[in-house]
């Protein structure tokens, strides 16, 4: 069953109850909450996931978000994330509930699920290939991943690139995509099809706003993808679309200190890293225009594919 | 799968993901572990087995930063469990390295590992004195680059406790850790000892059941050797640890089906408490030895949480000690923590 398939009732009562069941990639979440901000966050965000009654089933992350004590209700109320009892975070002004969630389950998936070598970067596929976008905060890698996304490529994930240990391949977790202060309303710019929810504001990040993943890229979000290149992206105003070849060794040192658990697979990490690396073209990419940039990687695309 | 669920989530809250994947192994059981939970197990194991390669990297560290000293270096607990290459040693997880030094070889010790880049992590002058005069350990020692901590202990209990075995005789009967020249671990029944006395005397448990798991495997192992309980027993009472080697073999009976044999209870019989603090003890230990989840909890978890911890600072204490110092964490120290340096 489809979380768009339930109603608003049942899934404020799900969430407030026992729990509501929810698979994103390879991970299942059991998730509760007695905030409506929450519920209201997934209905819009969630619609095309799988859930369950939390009764039937293993999950993998157990999670809540509630408001952090009754006291402080009245006062300034302040939300808290709790995974399976333990608080592994300060909580946060009430505002600030739905993209905490969202931080949180990152948080789950980084510290545990340590089967995947796991990079922080986004990662967008067409045509079978992937192409992995690692970057700082502020170069327009989220921007350029909804843009992506937007425009034909299916969305993988925008915070964590999952590589499966065994197989190489990447993992799809294409939960919503992270827009972050102007980057906002440059994509409702780009896309007025492209829903977004509300904004928060003042949060560590600045004003943090979700777009909901395209219908496709969560109905195959089973299907993982093959590495074909690294890019990093910069966004400069007024830069022209380029792209430069990078070097691979620089690049994959790039990527072993930007994992989350690079050193705790040891020996394995290194295998990994450079079997992807070996396996991948790497570029550094300046742009300015969104849809130039989009276009520059369909032309990549194409070439890949021929 | 329901099971599965809620065995993961204890398991995760008691470090024991890795070591249960362990045993399962050992039974040749990997096979029933459901499609969906394997991974939880396999990602802990990952995390476990980098861990003993940063110990067993950290120990050699320790080692060459001791070597101008003349001293063996004594590995405790978890360390030791590894270098020794014990079964207790499988699946563990691990938070810092216990060594053991002669006390009156602390200064240089500890301006050795100092050279060798661990400091000690910031303190209250309040904690760093009373560090210093009445515990059996220095502050810790974190190593400025790796992060990795280090305790340095003097004694196995601190000076103000109530038992006080003898260091010098623990240290005498430590055992050497093959192709580790200079490298020492203590003798099995000492080592079982130490295990049992941490689990028993330390007021705060989140490892509670990992210890008991520790203990077991090192139970198991030794009870192997011809004449090994009556030994245990014998030694526990030279060293003043009957009690807490009578509280662990019970406790490791109603847990984990330790195969205890009742003579060596019967061995600790005059250790053992009278009825009634026996039943109040049951009532403490079979709660906060217990996962720190929200499903092994019951109405009284808190209270016995709290039991415990007052229970250890009153055997590690005199009361003329224990009165001021609860005062000073209650009172002072909070105090102190908010106010900022100008």
């Amino acid at each position: 069953m489809k979380l768009l398939q339930l109603s608003p009732s049942s899934l404020r009562q799900q969430l407030a109850g026992s729990g509501m069941w929810l698979r994103t990639g390879p991970f299942s979440l059991r998730v509760r909450s007695r905030l409506p901000t929450v519920a209201e966050g997934l209905t819009q965000l969630y619609g095309q996931f799988e859930v369950r009654n939390s009764h039937e089933a293993f999950a993998d992350f157990h999670v809540e978000l509630n408001a952090s004590s009754r006291l402080r209700r009245w006062l300034r109320p302040q939300v808290s994330f709790s995974f399976d009892g333990a608080q592994p975070f300060k909580p946060l002004p009430m505002d600030q509930a739905y993209p905490m969630l969202e931080w949180g389950l990152n948080w789950c998936v980084s510290m545990h699920a340590h089967h995947y070598l796991i990079i922080h970067a986004a990662v967008v596929e067409k045509q079978g290939l992937a192409a992995i976008l690692p970057a700082p905060p502020g170069s327009g890698k989220s921007t350029l991943t909804a843009g992506l996304v937007l425009s034909g490529w299916r969305l993988l994930s925008d915070e964590l690139t999952l590589i499966d240990r065994r197989t190489g391949l990447l993992h799809a977790l294409p939960r919503p995509v992270s827009l972050k202060n102007q980057s906002i309303d440059v994509i409702r710019e780009f896309s007025p099809e492209a829903f977004i929810n509300r904004v928060s504001h003042d949060t560590a990040k600045g004003s943090v706003a979700h777009m909901r993943p395209p219908r496709d890229s969560v109905l195959r979000q089973h299907e993982p993808a093959r590495p074909g290149w690294v890019i990093f992206p910069k966004w400069e105003a007024g830069a022209d679309t380029r792209l430069t070849p990078r070097s691979r060794a620089e690049t994959f040192m790039f990527l072993a200190q930007n994992a989350f658990n690079y050193s705790h697979l040891g020996a394995d990490g290194f295998r990994v890293g450079t079997t992807l690396i070996d396996h991948a073209h790497c570029y550094d990419f300046r742009y300015s225009a969104l849809r130039e940039a989009v276009a520059a990687f369909d032309r990549l695309a194409e070439r890949g594919a021929a | 799968m329901a099971d599965w669920d809620l065995l993961v989530r204890q398991a995760r809250s008691a470090g024991l993901l890795a070591r249960i994947r362990h045993v399962l192994a050992r039974q040749q059981l990997t096979a029933a572990i459901p499609f969906a939970a394997r991974w939880h197990f396999d990602a802990a194991d990952t995390l476990a087995t980098k861990q003993q390669l940063a110990v067993r990297w950290e120990v050699e560290k320790i080692r060459a930063a001791l070597n101008g000293l003349t001293l063996p270096l004594i590995l405790l607990k978890g360390s030791a469990y590894v270098m020794a290459d014990l079964p207790a040693a499988a699946g563990r997880l691990f938070n810092d390295i216990d060594i053991l030094v002669p006390r009156e070889q602390l200064g240089p010790v500890e301006a050795a590992l100092m050279l060798a880049g661990w400091h000690p992590a910031p303190l209250s002058d309040y904690d760093r004195r009373y560090y210093r005069r009445w515990m059996h350990e220095i502050p810790p020692l974190q190593h400025v680059m790796r992060a990795s901590v280090i305790d340095v202990h003097h004694a196995i209990l601190p000076d103000t406790a109530r038992y006080h075995p003898d260091s010098a005789t623990l240290r005498s009967r430590a055992v050497a850790v093959a192709n580790m020249p200079g490298v020492q671990v203590l003798a099995t029944e000492d080592r079982i000892l130490h295990s049992a006395t941490h689990v028993f005397h330390d007021g705060e448990l989140p490892h509670g059941l990992r210890d008991l798991t520790d203990l077991d495997l090192l139970l198991r192992d030794a009870a192997a050797t011809p004449d090994f309980w009556p030994r245990l027993t014998t030694r526990a009472r030279e060293l003043q640890l009957g009690r807490s080697l009578f509280y662990a073999l019970r406790y490791l009976r109603y847990f984990l089906d330790t195969p205890v044999p009742d003579s060596a209870l019967a061995a600790l019989g005059s250790e053992a408490p009278n009825r009634f603090t026996l039943a109040l003890m049951d009532g403490i230990f079979t709660r906060v030895l217990a996962p720190d989840h929200a499903s092994c909890a019951d109405a009284f978890t808190p209270a016995a949480r709290l039991a415990a911890f007052v229970r250890a600072h009153w055997l590690r204490m005199p009361v003329h000690l224990l009165i001021p110092h609860l005062f000073h964490k209650a009172f002072i120290s909070p105090w102190q923590r908010n106010a900022k340096p100008a």
